[in-house]
């Protein structure tokens, strides 16, 4: 009885692999990885259930199987389709997948704002990405776009369900990791949308992991919003000790400010296990530590070369020593111009870290505490911002 | 070692008293001199008169408005990551009620500056640009007493308010943008 499973051989692209039965084409692709692995918009490992939703996992099996080696008609979604032994994959390698892929983006993309601009997934986001391979320079679609109000869900976490693709990854996060969900998706087809019930807040304790598993800009932190770009912050692995969670993330800092954390990611956007077990991090961790005092450093995270977030970063920049003292026996230059006397940018005597929400221009105009409420915000029981030219109003060209 | 065709060989014999006097080698200059006199000027008598720009002449950034007077800037980042000089930085805010006359979009640059000490007038920004919000202009040649001048601020870099003072905007465009426009 204690023989070991046997392994199944599947071929990925010209590549072959030996993986235990059940294992998905997807996650055998991820186990070859580069680029063979298919994009995942909805599929999240640690997410019991998810997947099957975006189609843009999609690949050709050429082979089914060596007992029935006949080709699957139609292009499958690899998140749900499991491996066959003597299974023959083409994902890139095929031009069939590439076209479904690239129709695929232009569906999703087919209700999106694009407002990649004033998005704070922006950098980090997996539409981007996925537009950036597969996408058009412009779209076909010629009727007037879906557009919703944009929705504070709780005090931390807002709702742009503009943006949003209907993963329902958010949707297993609040099933799977919170006591009781308050949220899902309301209505069918073209109407979904994702929503609390009645606008109930969420207030659970890991909610705050549904900004990180959004694959776009639609559920964002509010105590980072607008504060910063994300690729002009710097990514900085820490942890504290957590009674509720692992307490292992990632600082996203300016200076010595923690504008953000996040759980740490892995390299396929998923939040990263510790000994099998998903680093989720807490509401605590995510939204109240924001000082550097309460973290414990321990290095710069790792970043693909190719991110944009790498981008002005010198990790290995060595600093020239300051020998002008030394050679002037002690003296020091006089320095010609200060420039926080200057300029008005970055200024010492703001902290957005201790913000809770975004600035507003009083914030960098002497009023320093000054930040933005939720007054625009489409609530139940305000008006929503029709007047405006937001990205969230449909009036807006 | 010959490295071109082109070398000269060099006449070193001692010269002669005629070749001592250089009259002749005088005249020669002088003739050169003189004939320039009768050429076209390649100099012009700036800041009177100016040269025309050439189509992709790149001075000074402006910030842009729309045709509402809105600034069309969102803070995105975009132009302070082309930079190679790291000379743009910004602050972003959010747009609060009341304020939809002022800025475009939810989001603004509450602050906004370009070193122009570092600027090296490349154009990227300008590229980078999502928004059609900064753009080179043709004005050039800054001049200030002190470096604190050369930091450039929103005031500074703001293009006039096309409904407030129609002409100053028009005047800020320039003849490249206003050809572009009639276009």
């Amino acid at each position: 009885m204690a023989e070991a499973p046997k392994l199944f051989k599947v071929t990925i692209d010209n590549i072959t692999i030996e993986v235990p039965p059940g294992t998905s084409i997807l996650n055998a692709a991820r186990m070859i990885g580069g680029d063979v692995t298919p994009p995942a918009m909805c599929y999240y490992s640690k997410l019991q259930g998810s997947g099957g939703k975006c189609r843009t996992c999609l690949v050709e099996v050429a082979a089914g199987s060596t007992a029935d080696p006949r080709p699957m008609p139609k292009l499958v979604a690899s998140c749900r389709t499991n491996v066959m032994d003597g299974m023959v994959v083409k994902n890139i390698t095929s031009e069939r997948v590439t076209d479904a892929r690239n129709g695929v983006v232009e569906f999703l993309l087919i209700n999106h704002p694009l407002d990649c601009p004033i998005c704070d997934q922006a950098g980090e986001c997996h539409l981007q990405d996925l537009g950036y391979d597969h996408g058009k320079e412009s779209t076909r679609y010629e009727f007037s776009r879906r557009t919703f109000d944009r929705e504070d869900i709780g005090p931390y976490i807002q709702l742009h369900m503009t943006r949003c693709i209907l993963c329902y990854r958010c949707t297993y996060v609040a099933d799977q990791l919170t006591d009781n969900r308050v949220h899902g998706i309301l209505d069918r087809g073209d109407h979904a949308e994702i929503s609390t019930y009645i606008s109930k807040a969420i207030e659970n304790d890991f909610s705050g992991n549904m900004i990180d598993v959004c694959p776009v800009g639609a559920l964002t932190d509010r105590t980072f919003r607008f504060k910063n770009r994300v690729w002009f912050t710097k990514p900085v692995d820490a942890h504290r000790d957590c009674p509720t969670c692992c307490g292992k993330v990632t600082l996203w800092n300016r200076g010595d400010e923690v504008l953000r954390v996040t759980v740490r990611k892995d390299p396929w956007g998923e939040v990263q296990s510790y000994d099998g077990k998903p680093g989720w991090i807490c509401n605590t961790c995510r939204f109240d530590k924001k000082k550097l005092s309460d973290w414990v450093i321990e290095g710069p995270t790792k970043i693909a070369r190719h991110s944009v977030m790498g981008a002005n970063h010198y990790i290995n920049a060595k600093r020239p020593l300051e020998t002008i003292s030394e050679v002037m026996g002690g003296r020091h230059p006089r320095v010609l111009m200060d420039i926080h006397k200057v300029s008005d940018v970055n200024q010492p005597e703001v902290m957005l870290s201790e913000l809770p929400g975004p600035a507003t221009g009083d914030t960098f105009n002497g009023q320093k505490l000054e930040y933005s409420t939720n007054i625009t915000d489409g609530k139940i029981g305000s008006p929503s911002n029709e007047e405006g030219t937001d990205s969230t109003n449909p009036n807006t060209p | 070692m010959q490295l071109t065709q082109r070398a000269k060989q060099v006449d070193r014999r001692p010269m002669t008293w005629l070749e001592k006097i250089y009259l002749w080698n005088i005249v020669k200059g002088m003739w050169i001199t003189l004939s320039h006199l009768f050429k076209r000027k390649v100099t012009i008598q700036y800041p009177e008169q100016k040269r025309t720009f050439s189509k992709v002449f790149r001075g000074l950034q402006v910030l842009n408005r729309d045709e509402e007077g809105r600034e069309r800037c969102t803070a995105c980042g975009l132009c302070a990551v082309a930079c190679p000089a790291e000379a743009i930085t910004m602050e972003a805010a959010e747009r609060q009620p009341g304020e939809e006359h002022l800025y475009k979009e939810e989001k603004y640059a509450a602050k906004y500056e370009i070193n122009m000490l570092r600027c090296i007038f490349c154009g990227y920004c300008e590229e980078a640009c999502p928004k059609d919000a900064i753009y080179l202009s043709e004005t050039f040649a800054p001049s200030n007493y002190q470096r604190k001048g050369f930091i450039y601020k929103k005031e500074d870099l703001l293009i006039p308010n096309p409904k407030e003072n129609p002409e100053a905007y028009q005047q800020a465009l320039g003849e490249r943008r206003e050809a572009q426009a009639k276009k």
